[in-house]
């Protein structure tokens, strides 16, 4: 005897299958009004069988695409506006977003890219240890916080318009990168806070910022030719990716913010 | 002046008519004591009474004591407060610990009694009759469904039921205590004991080493601030995953494993380069609410493949209704840590003044959820000085499902308590990274010994179950009735719901 329960709807969305076609290695899964877990099963399910491109349509604040799948030849494209945590834990695959998207994306990630066509939220990248988040518009607060690097894993995150307080708190490593060049937010390039606690990494903006903004953890340095030099392949990648003129974004100096020390508490603490 | 005002805690006195000029001492000794010039000279400023030179002395000449040097007696300036204070004038630091506060705060377990049998129904002698220890960790069920089994009964059907708990063989388990903060030798004394046992221990925040694979059926992975060596393998790994929110010994603030003990290994557990500082943020960046916590909480099911997700806490003012908004946003377990808990480095101001006794946190914990009728969507796991068997058995009695052993399980492997694990020079080679160290504790002694130890406090427990006249642990857990309380105030044992003995 087994008795089928139908699940009602959670927050209004559905707990049911999305309908999933698929036309060679390229699937295409309606999410409208589909549950988060069901539209990423399917995901899941769809590169276990094969699959290498998974179109998301009627995206529309499904959380967790992405999230922990594995894969480095694997895409997924969302059409709409994804929810908290895309691509968290992600390791390997490419996201990009036609839309805006919300907080948490690159959460943790491991390696792969997500590309925004759009801006996006706050708590971006956090703890982010390898693969690149490239944000065509602006980015809310505590962006990039506690990204690092470790081996040959280093993370970029590029962001084409402004940001909020606490860019880049904490950072151990990789680089972040902010360009002011698109933005719908008052005020300046970017809020307070920026590097504070900062004890690896480097984060590079577009134009000056202010000694208030930044941590004191951080040395503030204006990008020399060489730098510049060394940062025009990336940007040059973000431009064709997000549609920016390169040379428009590098006729601009740039400002640099590098910790002043690896060991930022190490004359902290005292003991009997 | 004399650079400083601080005279040596300890005198390490050497009989040097039975010393044998041997020099193990020398070698012994993490904390550098000993110079060896034809005889052992130690330097008692040094010592910490680790009591590892004395354990390893082979005449048994060496004798440490306090040294008796008299301070005004003062009960309200104590030594300790007067020292911290030339300490402080001296160097402007903030003054660093290691192990669980030592203060003498009321311990209200040893103010809790259990009940027993007498006359009117029988005990058990556990010794000839079954007494079940196993216990499950994790959400159970709102009801249980059944299907006819064809004998005309009922069995549960399938599905239902505590399919995503963990078996545990009995209700303790390792508390976390990361690879960085102690030894990969403790590390894997700890596995194959929760092997043995049937029962699990965690990593804390440094992340899984690779030795440690063959384990991970009973292992937790631990996901805190700083997100060291969290990667999508690992939360696959582990039996269970833990979001770190506080610490017992640190509520509130961060950790921070200094870039000394971050050698080739633990950067390669940790996912972080060599040599430079490993810092945790004071909180999750993406968790600043109960509704964080859920998004959090559910990421981590996504990216396991629905592994049963625990929420660590300090015990803290509030942590009834924390605890309650940790079991809504999805958690399966929640894990309380009392103010007594240990660490390998906290702030001594922050490890002895903030937070409140496990007793407590159990109890109250405990009753908020029975009464949001929620109490089965979680398990309790309670820690933060569980000292022996009675505690344990106390804490279940509280309403604890299962209990976490740190400070003693490393005193199973060597620990004497001398406080200074945050200077890494541990001579029992526990909470350092410096092989001529680390190499001192060989795993499968470790494990042996920790075994024993479970196996010990299990037979224990047992022992009291067979007293109260219960056969299994279940009968015991949050059975507040079977406790009662000796010189505890009316309002503590109101708030604990533990009646005063003679009631
Ligand atoms: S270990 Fe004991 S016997 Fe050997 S040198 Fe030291 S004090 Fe003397
Ligand atoms: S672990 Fe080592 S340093 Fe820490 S208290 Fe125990 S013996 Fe002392």
């Amino acid at each position: 005897m087994t008795t089928m329960t139908i699940k009602g709807p959670i927050e209004g969305y559905l707990q049911m299958e999305p309908s999933v076609s698929v036309e060679g290695d390229v699937a295409t899964i309606d999410c409208q009004s589909i549950y988060y877990k069901y539209v990423n099963e399917a995901v899941r399910r769809c590169f276990a069988d094969g699959v290498k491109t998974v179109k998301l349509i009627n995206v529309n604040g499904q959380r967790y695409i992405g999230t922990g799948i594995k894969g480095k030849d694997l895409r997924i494209e969302v059409h709409g506006t994804p929810g908290q945590d895309m691509a968290m834990l992600m390791d390997g695959p490419t996201v990009e977003v036609y839309g805006n998207a919300q907080d948490g994306v690159g959460n943790t990630m491991n390696a792969g890219t997500v590309i925004v066509h759009g801006s996006a939220g706050d708590v971006l990248g956090y703890g982010m240890r390898g693969g690149r988040v490239f944000i065509k518009g602006d980015v809310g607060y505590r962006v990039g916080i506690h990204m690092k690097a470790y081996e040959d894993l280093r993370p970029i995150m590029v962001c084409g318009g402004k940001a909020r307080d606490f860019f880049g708190e904490y950072m151990a490593g990789g680089l972040l990168v902010l360009l002011g060049m698109e933005s719908r937010l008052e005020g300046p390039l970017v809020g307070g806070y920026v590097g504070t606690g900062m004890h690896g990494g480097e984060i590079v903006l577009r134009g000056e910022v202010e000694p208030w903004q930044v941590g004191k953890e951080c040395g503030i340095f204006t990008a020399t030719e060489e730098e510049m030099a060394a940062l025009r392949p990336l940007l040059d990648e973000y431009c064709s990716a997000v549609g920016f003129d390169v040379d428009e974004v590098m006729s601009v100096p740039f400002t640099r913010l590098v910790p002043i020390s690896h060991r930022p508490y190490g004359k902290l603490y005292t003991y009997l | 002046m004399p650079t400083s005002l601080l005279q040596p805690e300890f005198r390490v006195d050497i009989d040097y008519n039975k010393c044998h000029k041997c020099g193990r001492c020398v070698q012994q000794c993490g904390w550098g004591v000993y110079n060896f010039n034809e005889r052992p000279i130690p330097d008692d400023s040094k010592c910490r009474a680790c009591h590892r030179c004395v354990t390893y002395c082979p005449a048994h000449c060496i004798t440490i004591r306090k040294n008796d040097l008299a301070l005004r007696e003062n009960a309200n300036w104590t030594a300790g407060l007067r020292k911290a204070v030339w300490r402080q004038a001296e160097t402007g630091g903030v003054m660093l610990t290691g192990m669980g506060n030592d203060k003498p705060y009321l311990n209200i377990f040893d103010h809790l009694v259990l009940d027993a049998c007498q006359v009117t129904n029988p005990s058990i002698d556990p010794l000839r009759e079954p007494m079940e220890l196993r216990t499950y960790l994790g959400r159970k069920p709102d009801s249980v469904e059944v299907v006819p089994d064809g004998n005309g009964g009922v069995r549960l059907a399938e599905g239902a039921g505590i399919a995503n708990n963990i078996k545990l063989d009995t209700p303790l388990i390792f508390s976390p205590m990361s690879y960085g903060s102690v030894s990969l030798n403790v590390h894997k004394s700890l596995a194959m004991a929760a092997e043995r046992c049937g029962i699990l221990m965690n990593t804390g925040e440094g992340g899984l080493h690779a030795d440690l694979y063959p384990y991970q059926d009973h292992v937790i992975v631990q996901v805190a601030s700083g997100r060291f060596g969290v990667n999508p393998e690992y939360l696959q790994r582990g039996a269970a995953i833990e979001i770190k929110v506080g610490q017992g010994a640190k509520p509130g603030i961060g950790g921070h494993l200094p870039g000394e003990k971050i050698n080739k290994e633990v950067s390669t557990t940790r996912m972080i380069p060599q040599g430079s500082d490993a810092i945790s943020p004071a909180p999750h960046h993406d968790i600043y609410s109960i509704e964080d916590l859920r998004q959090l909480i559910y990421s981590l099911k996504e990216a396991s493949g629905y592994k049963p997700v625990g929420v660590k806490i300090a015990a803290v003012h509030n942590v009834a209704a924390i605890a309650s908004g940790i079991v809504r946003a999805g958690a399966d377990y929640v894990y309380l840590d009392g103010f007594k808990g240990g660490t390998g480095a906290a702030p001594q101001v922050i490890r002895d003044h903030i937070g409140i006794p496990i007793e407590i946190a159990i109890a109250v914990v405990d009753q908020r959820l029975r009464d949001e009728g929620i109490r089965n969507q979680a398990s309790i796991v309670a820690a933060g000085s569980i000292r022996s068997s009675a505690d344990m058995a106390k804490a279940l009695a509280l309403g604890a499902d299962v209990v976490a052993i740190g400070s003693a399980a490393l005193m199973a492997l060597g620990c004497h308590m001398c406080q200074g694990c945050h200077t890494g020079c541990c001579s029992w080679g526990l909470t350092t990274q410096k092989p001529e160290l680390t190499r001192r504790v060989d795993p499968e002694w470790g494990a042996e010994r920790l075994t024993n130890l479970v196996h010990a406090w299990s037979h224990e427990l047992q022992e009291i179950l067979g007293a109260l006249g219960v056969n299994a642990v279940e009968s015991l857990r949050g059975s507040r009735e079977r406790l009662r309380a000796i010189g505890l105030d009316a309002q503590t044992c109101e708030i604990i719901g533990v009646k005063p003995a003679g009631m």
